[in-house]
This record gives C-alpha cells, structure tokens and sequence, in this order.
C-alpha cells in the first residue's frame, strides 16, 4: 500500500480510458462512420469520374480525417469533467503532464488508429493509385497523433462550456492545417512517384514538438476550466 | 492553514478576513446558509480554486478531497472505480478494496457496471475511499449527501476514528455532527472560528 509508480499510474489511466472507451463501442464507430459517409459523398459531388477522384483522393482523404479527429476530441474530458473525475486527477500527486498524455494517447488509439487502419479500404473507394496508399497509412499515423495532441488542448480549454464544440473548431483548426500541408503532400508525393519520406519526416518532427508542448497547454487548460 | 481568506463573488462579499489553521485532531464543520461560500472554501483549501480569492492558503502532507460529484464513472464496475481512481492516491490490493467496498454496504456489488446503481450507491462508491485513504486530511464537501441514517452514522463514527488517530476532517453539512469528539464550528456569516 504505497503510490504507485508514475509509470504503472499512466498504464493504469490508459487502460482506464480504453477499457471506457470499449464499453461505448458507439464513440470508437461514430467517427469512423462519418468518415466512411463523407469519402462516399464526394463521388456523388464531384462526378464518378475515376480519374478525377484519383487527383483529389489524397486532399479528400485527409480532410475527412480531419475533421472526424474534430468531431471526437471534444469529448476526451467531457465526462470527467462533468462527474468529477477531473478534479480528482488535478489533486493527484502524480505528474499531470504524463496523465494528460496518457488520455490523449487513448484517444488516439481508438480513433486515428483505427482510421489510419481502415484508411486504404477507403483509398480504394476514391480510386487512389496502389503506390499512394502505403504514404496515406503512414501520414495518418503520425499526424493523427500530432492532430489528437493539439486538439487535447482545445478540449481542455472548451471542457467547461455547455455548447464548446464550435469554439473548439476555431481554436484549434488553424493548428491543425500545417498537419494537413504536409499530410496530404506526403500523399500526392507517393502518387507522383516521387519519396514520400521527407514529408513524414515533417510529421515526425511536428509529432515530436506536439508531444513535449501540447501536454503543458492541456494541464494548464484544465486548471483553468476546472478553476473557473 | 488558510490566512486572512477573502471571497468575492458577483459582486458580494462572501467573506473577509478568514484565518485558521487545522491541526491533527480536529473536526472543522463549515456553517453558512446556501450560497455562503462553503464549497468554494473547501475548493480553495483543496487547491482547485487558485484564483479569485485573496490570501494565502498553505498545506502540508497529502489529503483527501471529496466534492459534489461523486467522481464514479457509470461504465465501470465499482472495484474498477477505486483500483484505476484517477486520483493516483495509492495502490490498492483487491482485498482492501473489496473491505472499503463492504465496509460501506455495497458487498455483492463489487463487479456490475456502476450505471445500474443508484446515486446514493454512487456516493458510497465514492465514501469508499476514505476507508482506503491514508490521506491526515480529509477535505469533505456535504458527505451526507444521498446517504442513509445508519450510513451516516457509520460516516460519523469514521470520522471519530480518523481525528482520534491524528487525522483531520474539515466537513460541509446541513445536518447536525452527532460525533464522540469536539467539533469545531466554522460559521462563514461570521468569519472567525471560536
């Protein structure tokens, strides 16, 4: 009977969350759902034109992404927020940064995961050459990270507010689009046939950045919206 | 220790010039009509509210903060609740857990998901972690809140047994504290402790 470990606390919040998560299989489908509703309406838009589709494939692709990332970050506190949970974690004595990261990596676990794993089923649907799809999985792993990391901070700060979902939009969209600059590029890169690499190497760095700066920008959202 | 604790809020003053300290041994029962600040003193004292207020609050050693939510999450079972409680307070063994559990009526309870409880069970979930808590402090905002006579009597008796071992409680409460120790009164319309 002794504080655990910051390692096995972490462990234990991860598994807390999937285990969550897991029992609400609607919040792990929903987003995939939506993504999967949406690449099928651009055929419809923008004409069935093979061709056509193949050159706005990578754009389409990580756009929808985008914006399924969207619909789900604003619920990573919610519930904790609104039963208390929250409060508690802010008085623990474990490092809050490491908690917060543990939440975030739940996250993306079963949302950008699992859509960068369904992703080439989708590609296929938009037509996107064989040689892209390999780039496309790779870009949405690395950047949904980065995009579940900085919408962390938007969920902290919107956590308080009854209807923050459209504020959310605006604080955090302008962050995201450097992630859809390079993702989308490492994409047309592949189809072109010239090395995606460089720009996964972007991501990576943005991933990296995202992961020691993102976290002090959520605790410190939290505190204020549990403070206020 | 809180020194010289000002609270303003909407543009009234809910209290000025609030000093105490509490020490090992001592129940503190915060008074005060609805809206007299009682939670958003315990709030300060726990460190959630850091801003808005004037003065300084110091603590010592860890403590136990239970608030209005009860902070039990409806899709997991209540042994889950307390084994991976977000609050990284300890770690607990099945068995001590399983003791809190039936130490507050819910043995037999300890495996369903927690949504098909009532909220009076949610509490005690809640009020479980006192029984494993090692925290001297104990910071408790209403804990009779949707809880049964003998349950809050058995509350009050665990209260007794805290203060006697050299913990504190410092309590919010509408009802009257029926408990073998010296009770501190904290009325907040009149800001001293007597």
């Amino acid at each position: 009977m002794n504080t655990p470990g910051t390692a096995l606390f972490c462990a234990r919040l991860l598994r807390r969350q999937l285990v969550l998560a897991a029992r609400r299989p609607v919040d792990i489908g929903n987003p995939l759902l939506f993504f999967a509703m949406v690449v099928a309406l651009f055929p419809l838009g923008l004409g069935p034109a093979p061709d056509t589709l193949a050159d706005f494939a990578p754009g389409i692709l990580w756009i929808v992404a985008l914006l399924s990332n969207l619909l789900t970050s604003d619920g990573v506190f919610r519930s904790d927020f609104d039963d208390g949970s929250l409060e508690q974690l802010l008085l623990s004595p474990q490092p809050l940064y490491l908690s917060v990261l543990a939440y975030v990596c739940a996250h993306w676990l079963v949302t950008g995961l699992l859509l960068a794993l369904v992703s080439p089923v989708f590609a296929l649907m938009l037509n996107l050459p064989a040689t892209g799809i390999v780039a496309l999985f790779f870009s949405l792993l690395l950047g949904t990270a980065v995009l579940s990391l900085v919408g962390g901070i938007g969920a902290a700060l919107t956590v308080g507010l009854r209807r923050g979902g459209m504020l959310i939009s605006l604080l955090i969209l302008p962050l995201y689009m450097p992630v859809l600059i390079f993702g989308s590029a490492a994409v047309k890169a592949a189809v072109s046939g010239s090395p995606a690499a460089p720009y996964l190497a972007i991501l990576g760095a943005m991933l990296s950045l995202a992961v020691a700066l993102a976290p002090i920008a959520t605790a410190a959202g939290l505190r204020i919206s549990v403070d206020a | 220790m809180a020194e010289d604790l000002s609270l303003e809020r909407g543009g009234r003053q809910l209290f000025t010039g609030l000093s105490f300290a509490v020490r090992p041994q001592q129940v503190i029962l915060v008074e005060g009509a609805n809206g007299a600040g009682k939670t958003s003193l315990i709030r300060i004292l726990a460190g959630l509210s850091r801003y808005g207020f004037e003065g300084r609050v110091a603590r010592h050693g860890p403590m136990l903060y239970l608030g209005h939510h009860s902070a039990v999450k409806a899709l997991l079972t209540p042994r889950e609740n307390l084994a991976w409680h977000v609050s990284g307070e300890s770690q607990y063994t099945d068995d001590e857990i399983e003791a809190a559990l039936s130490r507050v009526g819910l043995h037999g309870y300890e495996d369903v998901l927690s949504h098909t409880l009532s909220a009076g069970q949610h509490r005690r979930v809640n009020l479980a972690r006192l029984y494993l808590s090692r925290s001297p402090l104990w910071l408790l905002d209403e804990p009779f809140t949707a809880i049964d006579v003998s349950g809050v009597a058995e509350l009050q008796s665990l209260f007794a047994a805290h203060v006697k071992q050299g913990g504190a409680v410092v309590l919010t409460s509408h009802q009257a504290l029926n408990i073998d120790h010296q009770v501190s009164r904290l009325d907040l319309s009149a800001g001293v402790l007597p």
